[in-house]
């Protein structure tokens, strides 16, 4: 199962990073949104993916499967949303302003040095 | 009492400058400044008989013992003979600044800032033991004159020259650095006086050549050795007092001062004795040459301050030569050097100030407009006629007794033996001669030129007069010790002199009176040095007659080939090489920067992986597959090329969407209950918000991006993929440690009193970093709400310029 989600984890980067390349603002952020789920599995994976039953405690359980990863991601989930809420208003507030969403021409000038 | 604070002093005191100079407006601040350097130069005065009978005194102050770093005031003859020169002109070149430099118009809060930084900075220099705190007082020299030359920021000419100089002095005192550091290493010691005990244990080392030369980088950079000499005439910019002092009498004797320093340790090195006797004598011709050619009468003294510099550093090269012979033809050489030190700083100092007083006085220092000032200026004419022979060496001048030495000391290398000298030194006394031909022309042309011959007042862009009371006192007490240098000799060998030279020459002497050399000024008619002297005069004398029939000889010289060209050249070149080289690979575009850091996070993570072996997939610990994870696991893959692939922006977000909630899929079948719901609520805002942002979005545009450029991307992100990939494997199947998870799983419900250990650890155990996550959420919150908000295409041109 291991090997499998590494190999989806992978993927998900490979995509993602491959969007992050590009030169549309749009496909950028599609890009983080990919890696944040990447990332999620990626954590998720490294911890192990074996165990019985969830992290609660309950009269007869004692094989949990790891809480620390669930607790890093739970953070990284809401985090990652804050990014994308973010960069998605400053995607659009970026076109309204310079009508464009070519990261090229965005890079500034020799004036801006 | 700790006399090493005494450096301190004048920073000490550039505390309360400014604030002396905003409030006290009815008195010039220089009167305050004046008492530092006249406290410092009483006070060190009782230590000339202490240094006068070979002792001498030490005070240090531990700065950073660890690493064997203090500071040292190492009093001997040597640094006492400089102390007593910064000081003492020090004084003497305050007290002028306050008559040439106006309180009304000139910022002298700054210029007595640098002034007195620069005093603490030269007495660090000439009294620290310890080398890497010498180092420190060295550059901070170079910043302090860098302050100064370019004081009058807003001329060009200012800031090219504090620049320039800044530039060679710095790149030499690196240099220097190395060497110190070498020595330092092969000694085991930053202190000057352990390395020269400990000498015998490391003078062998193949890397003892390597530092000597090293360290003559800085010295002949500070002292404007050939060819680093070039900052020196730019560095006239600056206001006379500081040409006066620091580029004449002090800064510039600092690269001589280490190598008397440092002769005790290099001496026995015969790379060290011909670069500085062959480059100080080089100096020497190059500079007196050249004088002659230049039009700004600080620009000769510039050239002339050159040249007196080669000359002593020549001297100091031959004293060299004392520890190979027990000949004491050789020993002239040292107290010749140091004999002349004092000289060149007096009538330099006083040449220095008729040059500022004329330029005060008539608005010029081009010298082909003065003339025949004579008349109008009787007493700076006799000051500067007074210094202007003792700089040709004619008597009853200080400057005819060492430059007498100074030929003695030159015929005499004719009669050594080693590293070739027995064939080579017969250039040395025929250069000296030649040269101090040269210096009995320019000193000529610098006085008589500007003070006799025609008057051309109406050409002048001021009236010209004599100089206030208070700015000739200076240059008169110069002229005065000038000629009492002349009748005194002795004494000052005795007291100032000779203790110097036992310093620079301690296993040679153990008594400052065996050190001292019976100065006089007639030695009968069998002294060589004598008929050179009246040669000198005869030729030179005969030069500056006819001046205007061989002054076009200079005209040859195409300005292409001068070394101030190759400076402008390589400091062109290399900020334009500099700017194509950053140009090349800092193209700002964010993607050539992510494909760099993306390329380089693959590589390394690979590379590191399999160098070190720490790439493992244990098979036995693999849980088992299910039908589900696979089917999901599709469902994600599907999903992400669909976003890749999709060519409108609801496809691509609906694919991303569903990605999420495989992912939600994933965390159930991983028994991740919590991260379950979080996924499935946040996943479906998201979807929301994209689709709601949507409707402002353009279009999804390749922008034109070339098959290149996609492949270069994918290979990239396949690079990163695939160490994600085996990084994901190599943790899962190496546990190197435990996990800290069993802490949480045993303590949850004892500690916290919960039973959902991820909710317990979110919000007891990390309870902080979920405060801060929530902030961070309310900040991006704030921002999202600023930039919707914010109207800047409207009024923005108003906006930004407010």
């Amino acid at each position: 199962m291991e090997l499998l989600m590494a190999i989806v984890a992978g993927i998900l980067f490979t995509a993602a990073i491959y969007l992050i390349l590009s030169r549309s603002l749009i496909k950028v952020i599609l890009g983080t949104g990919l890696l944040s789920h990447g990332a999620h599995l990626f954590i998720l994976t490294m911890g192990g993916l074996g165990g019985s039953a969830p992290p609660v405690l309950l009269d007869g359980v004692t094989e949990f499967v790891d809480p620390l990863p669930q607790a890093l991601i739970l953070t990284a989930i809401v985090i990652s949303f804050g990014v994308t809420a973010f960069i998605l208003v400053l995607a659009y507030r970026t076109y309204a302003v310079h009508k464009t969403d070519d990261l090229n021409s965005m890079k500034g000038n020799d004036e801006h040095d | 009492m700790e006399f090493v604070w005494f450096i301190f002093l004048p920073a000490l005191a550039a505390l309360f400058i400014p604030t002396l100079f905003k409030r006290v407006t009815g008195i010039h601040t220089g009167w305050f400044v004046l008492i530092i350097p006249i406290v410092l130069f009483a006070y060190y005065s009782t230590y000339l008989p202490l240094t006068a009978s070979g002792e001498h005194a030490i005070s240090s102050f531990d700065w950073i013992p660890s690493l064997g770093i203090s500071f040292v005031s190492y009093l001997d003859g040597l640094s006492l003979l400089f102390t007593l020169l910064i000081t003492g002109i020090g004084a003497l070149v305050v007290l002028y600044s306050i008559f040439y430099l106006d309180r009304h118009k000139e910022k002298l809060g700054n210029f007595y800032v640098y002034l007195l930084l620069f005093m603490t900075a030269m007495l660090g220099v000439v009294q620290s033991d310890n080398i890497i705190s010498l180092y420190l007082f060295w550059e901070l020299t170079s910043i302090s004159s860098f302050l100064l030359i370019g004081y009058w920021y807003t001329r060009d000419g200012s800031r090219f020259g504090a620049l320039k100089s800044m530039m060679i002095t710095v790149g030499g005192g690196l240099m220097m650095l190395g060497g110190f550091v070498i020595l330092g290493i092969l000694g085991d010691t930053y202190s000057i006086r352990e390395l020269i005990s400990g000498l015998s244990n490391y003078s062998g080392d193949p890397l003892f050549t390597l530092a000597a030369v090293l360290l003559l980088f800085g010295a002949f950079t500070k002292s404007a050795q050939f060819p680093f000499y070039i900052w020196l005439p730019d560095a006239m910019e600056a206001p006379t007092p500081v040409s006066a002092y620091l580029h004449s009498a002090t800064m510039v004797k600092a690269g001589l001062y280490l190598v008397a320093r440092f002769t005790p340790i290099f001496a026995e090195s015969s790379v060290w004795i011909w670069l500085v006797s062959g480059i100080g004598l080089l100096t020497l011709m190059w500079g007196s040459f050249f004088a002659v050619k230049q039009t700004d009468l600080k620009g000769i003294l510039a050239f002339s301050t050159v040249s007196q510099l080669g000359l002593i550093m020549s001297l100091l090269g031959a004293g060299a030569i004392a520890y190979h012979s027990d000949d004491t033809l050789f020993r002239f050489a040292m107290f010749a050097a140091i004999f002349h030190l004092v000289n060149h700083a007096v009538f330099k100092g006083s040449l220095f100030m008729i040059a500022g007083i004329v330029d005060h006085e008539t608005g010029t220092r081009d010298i082909r407009k003065l003339g025949g000032l004579m008349s109008v200026m009787p007493i700076s004419f006799t000051v500067a006629f007074i210094g202007g022979l003792s700089m040709a060496g004619i008597p009853p001048f200080g400057g005819f007794l060492s430059k007498e030495l100074f030929l003695d000391s030159m015929v005499a290398l004719k009669h050594f033996e080693l590293f070739n000298f027995d064939t080579w030194g017969i250039l040395f006394p025929v250069i000296a001669w030649i040269a101090s031909v040269f210096t009995f022309v320019y000193s000529f042309y610098f006085v008589f030129k500007t003070f006799t011959g025609e008057k051309k007042f109406d050409k002048l862009p001021l009236k010209p007069h004599e100089a206030p009371i208070g700015m000739l006192i200076s240059p008169i007490i110069l002229a005065i010790s000038v000629i009492a240098l002349f009748f005194i000799p002795n004494v000052v060998g005795k007291w100032i002199v000779a203790p110097a030279v036992m310093a620079a020459q301690p296993q040679l002497y153990s008594l400052p009176s065996e050190a001292a050399v019976h100065v006089q000024a007639w030695h009968g008619f069998e002294y060589i040095p004598m008929w050179l002297t009246v040669g000198v005069i005869a030729i030179g004398a005969l030069l500056f007659t006819s001046i205007k029939k061989w002054q076009p000889v200079y005209g040859l010289q195409p300005e292409k080939l001068s070394l101030n060209a190759l400076y402008d050249g390589v400091m062109t070149f290399s900020e334009k090489g500099m700017n194509k080289l950053s140009r090349f690979y800092m193209n700002g575009l964010i993607r050539t920067y992510l494909l760099y850091m993306f390329a380089f996070f693959s590589v390394m993570t690979i590379v590191v992986l399999f160098a070190k072996g720490a790439f493992k997939l244990d098979m036995s610990s693999l849980s088992p597959i299910t039908l589900f994870a696979v089917m999901n696991a599709i469902v994600a893959i599907l999903g992400t090329g669909m976003v890749i692939m999709s060519k409108n922006r609801i496809s691509a977000i609906i694919a991303l969407g569903a990605v999420g909630y495989s992912v939600a899929l994933f965390f159930v079948l991983f028994k991740a209950p919590d991260l379950a719901l979080t996924q499935l609520v946040i996943e479906t805002i998201s979807v929301a918000l994209f689709l709601l942002a949507f409707r402002h979005l353009p279009a999804l545009k390749t922008h034109g991006e070339t098959k290149q450029n996609k492949l270069v991307n994918g290979i990239i992100a396949i690079g990163v993929g695939l160490s994600v990939t085996l990084v994901a494997l190599s943790a899962h199947s190496n546990k190197l440690v435990a996990s800290i998870s069993q802490y949480y799983k045993d303590t949850v419900h004892t500690e916290a009193g919960g039973g959902n250990i991820v909710n317990v650890i979110l919000v007891d155990y990390r309870g902080f970093d979920t405060l801060f996550e929530i902030a961070v959420l309310s900040i991006a919150g704030i921002a999202v709400l600023g930039m919707i908000r914010l109207r800047l295409s409207r009024k923005g041109s108003d906006d930004e310029k407010e």
